[in-house]
């Protein structure tokens, strides 16, 4: 750093950015890891179902899957436009 | 029984095909049988690396194959007796690593050596997951940068799910190795530092290799960097095998050089 430098503006450092993303992206991408690779496929088939009957969009259906000792739990989630 | 570690990445141009010629050496060096295979089929390189790639006769892929024997395809290196080298081949035969094929090979050098080092190739495709299979420890190379961050946490989550040791309810012992270290852009902002990448990959650090012009010169010349004494990167690859083998050692080059008065005031 030279004594030009304290002129310049000064700006977010770009590693505080980088580890942000890094720590959403990752979060997202181990709670998908664990999910069984049937799921993506069933969660289409399932929006298409409902959008022969309502129009819905892809984020309106949320699909979880939580497993305990002995049972895993499917957990869907619709949200429906108002009438 | 040999340990089996997996030089391992999910990116590539990280280092691993440097690290695993480091750590191979290094452990060598330590006086451990050590044996490093290289599972890059049709990309070979580690046989550069160790300047050994105009001794290779033989090799992984034919041993596999059974058209050589394990004795005629290690090479055993010249600057050090306890290394030897199975170099991958050249050919796009990717089906030859089997699972059978590849664990009979790691049985048969297990009787023998103490340490089996895999270099695995970039990506998360077969020959990736053949050379994580069988581990007992992995070392995550890692660059201070997100998408060689985002990368390692895929192989991390390949290797606790896919793994030999994954699928028998047991976990594979994971090290993370950060290369390419700039300590200068981190203090200014402008890079991950160790602490970050620790802290978002969750696994425990073993080594820190600062970027260094040394490790090109050395490839250059086929000398795994680790010898060399003058290089702050091949020190820091020494750091790293003691840790592995269990020893206390402080980290050294993790801190910007301290610059003087007139360097700071005009740059440079």
């Amino acid at each position: 750093m030279s004594i030009f430098s304290y002129f310049k503006k000064e700006q977010k450092a770009s590693a505080s950015i980088a580890k942000e993303r890094l720590q959403i992206i990752v979060a997202h991408e181990r709670t998908t890891r664990t999910q069984p690779d049937y799921l993506p496929k069933m969660q289409r088939e399932i929006l298409e179902v409902i959008r022969k009957y309502v129009p819905i969009s892809e984020e309106d259906v949320q699909v979880q899957l939580e497993n305990s000792d002995e049972c895993s739990v499917l957990e869907l989630n619709i949200t429906l436009p108002e009438a | 029984m040999a340990k089996i570690i997996v030089v391992t990445s999910g990116k590539g141009g990280v280092g691993k095909t440097t690290s695993s010629a480091a750590i191979s050496t290094g452990l060598a060096l330590n006086g451990h049988k050590t044996v490093v295979i290289d599972f890059d089929v049709g990309l070979r390189n580690l046989d550069l690396i160790l300047n050994c790639e105009r001794r290779v006769v033989f090799d992984f892929v034919q041993v596999l194959n059974k058209e050589a024997t394990l004795k005629q395809a290690l090479i055993k290196d010249k600057r050090c007796e306890n290394l030897h080298i199975l170099a991958a081949s050249q050919t796009r035969d990717k089906d030859a690593l089997t699972k059978e094929g590849v664990g009979e090979v790691l049985d048969e050098l297990s009787k023998e050596f103490d340490y089996i080092i895999c270099d695995s190739p970039a990506g998360i495709e077969h020959g990736a997951l053949m050379a994580l299979y069988f581990a007992d420890e992995a070392i995550i190379v890692t660059n201070p940068e997100v998408s060689s961050v985002r990368d390692s946490d895929r192989i991390i989550g390949i290797l606790q799910s896919r793994s030999r040791k994954a699928e028998a309810g047991e976990t594979v012992k994971e090290h993370l190795l950060v290369t390419r270290y700039n300590p200068v852009r981190v203090e200014k902002g402008e890079m991950l530092s160790v602490e970050d990448v620790e802290e978002i990959l969750a696994v425990p650090l073993l080594g820190v290799i600062p970027e260094s012009e040394s490790v090109i010169r050395n490839s250059n010349q086929g000398t795994p960097v680790i010898l060399d004494e003058k290089s702050d990167a091949g020190l820091a690859y020494k750091d790293m095998v003691s840790r592995l083998l269990g020893e206390q050692v402080d980290y050294r080059f993790l801190e910007a050089e301290k610059k003087g008065f007139l360097k700071r005031m005009f740059g440079g």
